[in-house]
């Protein structure tokens, strides 16, 4: 009885060594916890001013307004307005007209800059603006020989001195952009002709060449995103569900079944470059599904997100208690009515979120994508649905990785817009989860 | 003890209802089920007792053949209700539960309203032609259940918002509404407090009417309250079968008295 006497000796105020340490290291671990919180979150605000920083400007655009002549003797030298004339006129017809445009609006403005050329003054202007008007023209052929006001994109470099990415000391030394040229873009600005606005054409707009990133946009990648995700979903959803019901409430438990467990599982750990190799292999090689097309990065990715959801799914079943199945068994349901009416209803919440995940996790897959050729560069929206699967696309985080690749500020600018798209799509789609969560829960 | 009197007359004048002969239960390996030979009689109560792993629960989960569910489980025998053999394999088990419907020992009430509770089991056996034959049965089946008057004006609210006592009522009315011949209870009032436990009770007591009741309990006071015969397991085979009087006032088994005298279990 020595301990109890001891106990009683130092009372309940007095605290021994051994309490004292104990509580010390309780603290530390608390402390601990917080730091590696802490940690997380400051991870978090760089990652995100980083981006923020750098793709926020993707966003919004330098347009010039241009009051354009469209000379009938550039355009339509016979005079009578045949279509297939007005065609043969390329791109470069239609820079001179640009050219003129511009010095027009400098000579309206009063805007004189000493040692500009004329030719430096039309190369403020992107070269998608020469294909603007050329479209337009084709468009509306009866509007040759008259006067129309465009809105153009400015070049890239013009784009980048506004937003800080050019200074006058990069185009001293640049070949593409030359001082006089900022001369001109600033004077522009303040007589209202230059300015910078929204820019809409970043999402819808297709990829663009080296000449004219900006022009370059994520409307392909969207919908090719967009639909594989389709493909994902109606594929992966019912396949998962189904196995993942077969696996739980009906198969019996034998080596074989905890074989397929033990390969479900290692197959959710494969790097996803693997299953772009299986698809190279199987869905273009074998199937000869054509490349670059949705409807293979669909595939693979299915094949990627199936293990997700049917762990997601199993993990749902299982926390539906027993005592449910009882129930329905007991008052003569079958196996299968059971499942349909009482199990899986209560699991349902949990089966949404597996998918909303994995389908959050294939939005964002990269490294399977390379593989099946959708790092290709697509200038041409792919067709609606169904034919569209088949169409060439691109995919949301590919665009990424292809502007990071090639070598223009301007395009890394737009890799960093990219990513906050994707970003937005990610949230949007947790989101999601957390509202079909809340509104299917119920207790039991 | 005149009562008692009539109750054993009452039990000698009904047929048997379930006849189990020489039944074996093995879970994989594990032996769990003995030899065991019962003969349960038409509208009586009828209490299973005896200490935990006796064998009790499980006997009873072999009466409806709730046991197919688990994958080990492989039942050996000739167990028969009204003289057809219920493990033939003509059988098809998801009726014979409709027949010998089951109440568990914790309310499991589905998750949906009161109303839809009870109305599962008779929707998918197809026992109501309209929507008015459907209420009708449910009503039927809740003032069986004695649980009526309570909830007769919330029929739409969830059953898992009902008291402990309410639920297990309501999981009564869920299987008597499907018609059954035989009702299996295993321990419904372990999780009830004493209130609604006696209602419980009487309502079992009440079912005797219509019903072959079966209860397995761990409680002998409820066992010696409302049964007529009692059968008392140990470590898997059935000691002693009899009616309940005899039983609790002089057992033939001395294992028997040992456990209702408290010095086994």
């Amino acid at each position: 009885m020595t301990d109890a006497s001891a106990n009683t000796a130092t009372g309940l105020y007095a605290t021994d060594a051994h309490i004292r340490k104990r509580n010390a290291a309780e603290k530390r671990f608390r402390l601990y916890g917080l730091a590696a919180v802490c940690v997380g979150i400051l991870a978090l605000i760089v990652l995100m001013t980083s981006i923020l920083g750098n793709g926020v400007s993707a966003f919004r655009q330098t347009y010039v307004t241009l009051n354009i002549e469209l000379l009938e003797a550039k355009l339509d030298k016979n005079g009578n307005r045949n279509i297939d004339d007005i065609k043969k006129v390329s791109t470069f017809g239609y820079a001179p007209l640009i050219q003129a445009g511009v010095e027009a609006a400098m000579a309206e403005n009063g805007i004189e800059i000493e040692g500009l050329t004329g030719k430096q003054a039309g190369g403020i202007i992107s070269k998608e603006a020469a294909a603007q008007l050329r479209n337009f023209v084709i468009a509306n052929p009866d509007a040759i020989g008259t006067t129309v006001e465009f809105d153009v994109l400015a070049n890239a470099q013009i784009d980048g001195y506004f937003k800080g990415r050019v200074d006058r000391a990069d185009a001293e030394l640049l070949k593409t952009v030359s001082p006089v040229q900022l001369d001109l873009s600033d004077a522009l600005l303040e007589a209202g002709v230059l300015r910078t606005k929204f820019n809409t054409a970043f999402i819808t707009a297709p990829d663009a060449s080296d000449n004219r990133p900006e022009a370059a946009g994520l409307g392909v990648a969207i919908l090719g995103s967009f639909y594989m995700m389709i493909v994902v979903l109606v594929l992966a959803l019912p396949i998962g569900v189904a196995a993942s019901i077969y696996l739980e409430e009906f198969a019996p438990k034998n080596r074989w079944t905890d074989l397929i467990e033990v390969n479900i599982s290692n197959l959710a750990a494969v790097p996803s470059i693997v299953f772009g190799i299986l698809g190279l292999a199987i869905f273009i090689n074998f199937a000869g599904l054509p490349q670059s097309a949705p409807i293979v990065g669909g595939l693979v990715l299915t094949l990627m997100t199936l293990p997700t959801i049917i762990i997601a799914t199993r993990a749902a079943l299982k926390a539906v208690p027993p005592s449910i199945r009882d129930a329905a068994l007991g008052v003569g349901a079958s196996k299968m009515q059971a499942v349909f009416h009482h199990v899986l209803p209560l699991a349902a919440p949990g089966i949404l979120t597996g998918t909303i995940i994995g389908l959050a996790q294939a939005l964002g897959e990269t490294a399977p994508l390379l593989l099946i050729g959708m790092v290709a560069f697509v200038r041409e929206y792919p067709a609606g649905p169904p034919e569209g699967f088949f169409d060439p696309a691109s995919a949301l985080p590919v665009q990424v990785y292809n502007w990071t690749q090639r070598a223009d500020a301007a395009l890394v600018e737009r890799a960093s817009g990219a990513i906050i798209v994707l970003l937005v799509f990610l949230l949007i789609m947790n989101v999601a989860a957390i509202i079909l969560r809340r509104r299917f829960e119920r207790r039991w | 003890m005149n009562d008692m009197r009539i109750l054993e007359r009452d039990v000698d004048a009904n047929k048997v209802k379930i006849s189990a002969q020489n039944c074996d239960v093995y879970y994989g390996d594990t032996h769990a089920i003995k030899d065991v030979s019962v003969d349960i009689s038409d509208r009586t109560v009828t209490a299973f007792i005896g200490p935990s792993g006796c064998g009790k629960s499980t006997f009873l989960r072999c009466l409806n053949r709730m046991n197919d569910t688990i994958d080990v489980c492989r039942v050996t025998g000739d167990i028969r209700l009204d003289d057809q053999n219920i493990y033939d394999s003509r059988v098809d088990p998801v009726q014979l539960r409709a027949k010998v419907g089951m109440v568990f020992q914790k309310p499991n009430p589905f998750p949906k309203s009161i109303y839809d509770n009870v109305a599962y089991g008779p929707r998918i056996h197809g026992l109501a032609r309209n929507k008015a034959d459907l209420d009708e049965i449910v009503e039927k089946a809740l003032r069986r259940g004695a649980i009526w008057d309570e909830v007769k004006d919330r029929l739409h609210a969830p059953g898992t918002g009902l008291s402990g006592g309410q639920q297990q009522r309501l999981c009564i009315a869920r299987a008597v509404a499907t018609e059954p011949e035989v009702l299996l209870m295993d321990e419904p009032c372990s999780a009830l407090d004493p209130i609604a436990t006696l209602q419980v009770e009487e309502l079992i007591d009440e079912l005797r009417r219509d019903y072959s009741v079966v209860i397995v309990t761990h409680s002998m006071q409820q066992a010696a309250r409302v049964s007529q015969k009692t059968a008392f397991f140990h470590l898997g085979s059935l000691v002693e079968y009899g009616e309940t009087g005899q039983i609790f006032t002089n057992p033939k088994d001395e294992r028997t008295e040992s456990y209702i005298t408290g010095r086994i279990g």
